[in-house]
């Protein structure tokens, strides 16, 4: 971005090239959070030549975990002697009936951490309970719980166990790419995932797919340069894997944290709310490390609850809605009183649309 | 939930290490970067650095981060 004075400059530069290049419509889907948060906050929707959509995918690990492995992780905090750690964003996720937030206000003991060591510390100080770790997250967080549970191995710490309900993002692209209701012609890709993955696991995106694919950071500017990019494959019908957030992702990724991935987990089949089951898509403990597995160490059984069936979260994680299109958005559901679990996360589409209003032109740039 | 910060290695002592956040000291578990140096800029995640990145790219990631952290925190 040299020759630019500032990135307002530089910005409205890409706008008008996407704006002259874009030859004819494109929808493309965002499989990050927080590239979520940072498209409606900067109102860059509202700013895009109209024949390129941006649609928000199943980008983000609580939003899209089912209300039927909740209630396991709901069960497992009831559990006596049971201490349930997790990450903040899943306290208010609801499942069939509660939630961890109302189970703690009901006397389980529910722990928020910041890290996986976190949990660690937590076994070791309260030898007579039960830790359990509620292990959500894509392949950015699956390696920092892997080096948390190779520690309580090494440390000999028995208390210690992990709910695997870790998702992996290419299988859920793969089935969404698969699936005859939904139409994408391009992925913005979510950029610390990459920052693991690298981008091989994504080449069937444009071999197998004919998509372009297109690795992207986080300012306004990088989105739009990452569409301009995309845009360019598009037209030239040249679909590949590209990265424009070079600063932090490398073609291979990391490889000593998917080593870490790949010592501990294997995929399994795992339940996305509102998409289903998508084979491959999650990762359980191997076998040799089953002893810390909460599903097998605990084995409970959880009756299925009612599901509720006015939230359109699965239509949105599929690009199918926009969140305002739900009859409940900003009624009936808020952030303050969340009925899907995309209104509870920060970086859940519907919170994100609320909270920035996508008719509001201008943010950022 | 897959947010990442960067932050500058100060202290490294095995696979712990210390980075200034802003001014803050904070303790953070560098076994997924083993390569990471005192200097180094780490991108930062659950308490784990998860990729060493260039410096003049540290500061672009930094006002990208205080973009979308001032977003979550609104
Ligand atoms: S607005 Fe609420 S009820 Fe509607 S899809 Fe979003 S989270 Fe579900």
């Amino acid at each position: 971005m040299q020759p630019y004075k500032s990135k307002k400059e530089y910005a409205r530069y890409l706008l008008d090239r996407l704006q002259q290049e874009a030859d004819r419509p494109l929808t493309a889907m965002e499989v990050c959070g927080t590239h979520t948060v940072a498209i409606a906050r900067s109102g860059l929707r509202a700013l895009l030549p109209q024949h390129i959509r941006l649609i928000s995918g199943p980008g983000c690990p609580v939003c899209v975990t089912d209300d039927a492995d909740l209630d396991y992780a709901i069960a497992l905090a009831r559990e006596k002697g049971v201490i349930l750690a997790t990450f903040g964003d899943m306290m208010r996720v609801p499942g069939t009936s509660s939630s961890l937030q109302q189970e703690k206000s009901r006397g389980a003991d529910v722990r928020v951490v910041y890290s996986p060591t976190d949990a660690l510390t937590l076994a070791a100080e309260n030898p007579d309970a039960q830790v359990v770790f509620l292990a959500v997250g894509f392949e950015t967080t699956v390696p920092t719980i892997a080096v948390a549970l190779e520690q309580a191995i090494q440390q000999g710490v028995k208390n210690f166990s992990l709910f695997s309900l870790h998702k992996l993002v290419p299988p859920v692209m793969e089935a969404l790419l698969e699936d005859p209701e939904v139409k994408i012609d391009a992925f913005l890709n979510p950029g610390h995932v990459c920052t693991i993955l690298g981008s091989e696991p994504f080449q069937f995106v444009a071999e197998k797919y004919g998509k372009p694919c297109v690795v992207a950071g986080f300012e306004a500017v990088d989105i739009l340069e990452a569409l301009l990019l995309i845009v360019r494959q598009y037209r030239e019908e040249r679909p590949a894997v590209e990265i424009q957030y070079k600063r932090a992702v490398r073609p291979e990724g990391n490889h000593v944290a998917r080593a870490y991935i790949d010592k501990y987990f294997i995929p399994a089949s795992a339940r996305w709310r509102g998409i289903g089951e998508v084979p491959g898509s999650g990762l359980v403990l191997r076998e040799e490390f089953a002893q810390w597995d909460a599903a097998r160490r605990f084995s409970l059984t959880v009756a299925p609850g009612k599901r509720v069936r006015k939230c359109a979260c699965g239509e949105v994680l599929k690009g199918l809605k926009l969140p305002h299109e739900c009859p409940l958005f900003g009624k009936a559901c808020t952030p303050m009183k969340p009925v899907g679990p995309c209104m509870v996360s920060t970086e859940g589409s519907c919170a994100a649309y609320y909270r920035y209003g996508e008719q509001k032109v201008g943010g950022a740039i | 939930m897959c947010l990442a910060i960067p932050a500058r290695i100060t202290k490294i002592k095995g696979m712990l290490a210390e980075v200034d956040l802003g001014g803050n000291t904070k303790e953070i578990n560098i076994t997924l970067t083993p390569e990471a140096k005192v200097g180094d800029y780490v991108l930062l995640h659950a308490g784990f650095a998860i990729q060493v990145i260039d410096e003049k790219a540290a500061e672009e990631i930094f006002e990208a981060w205080e973009e979308a952290y001032a977003a979550l925190q609104e």
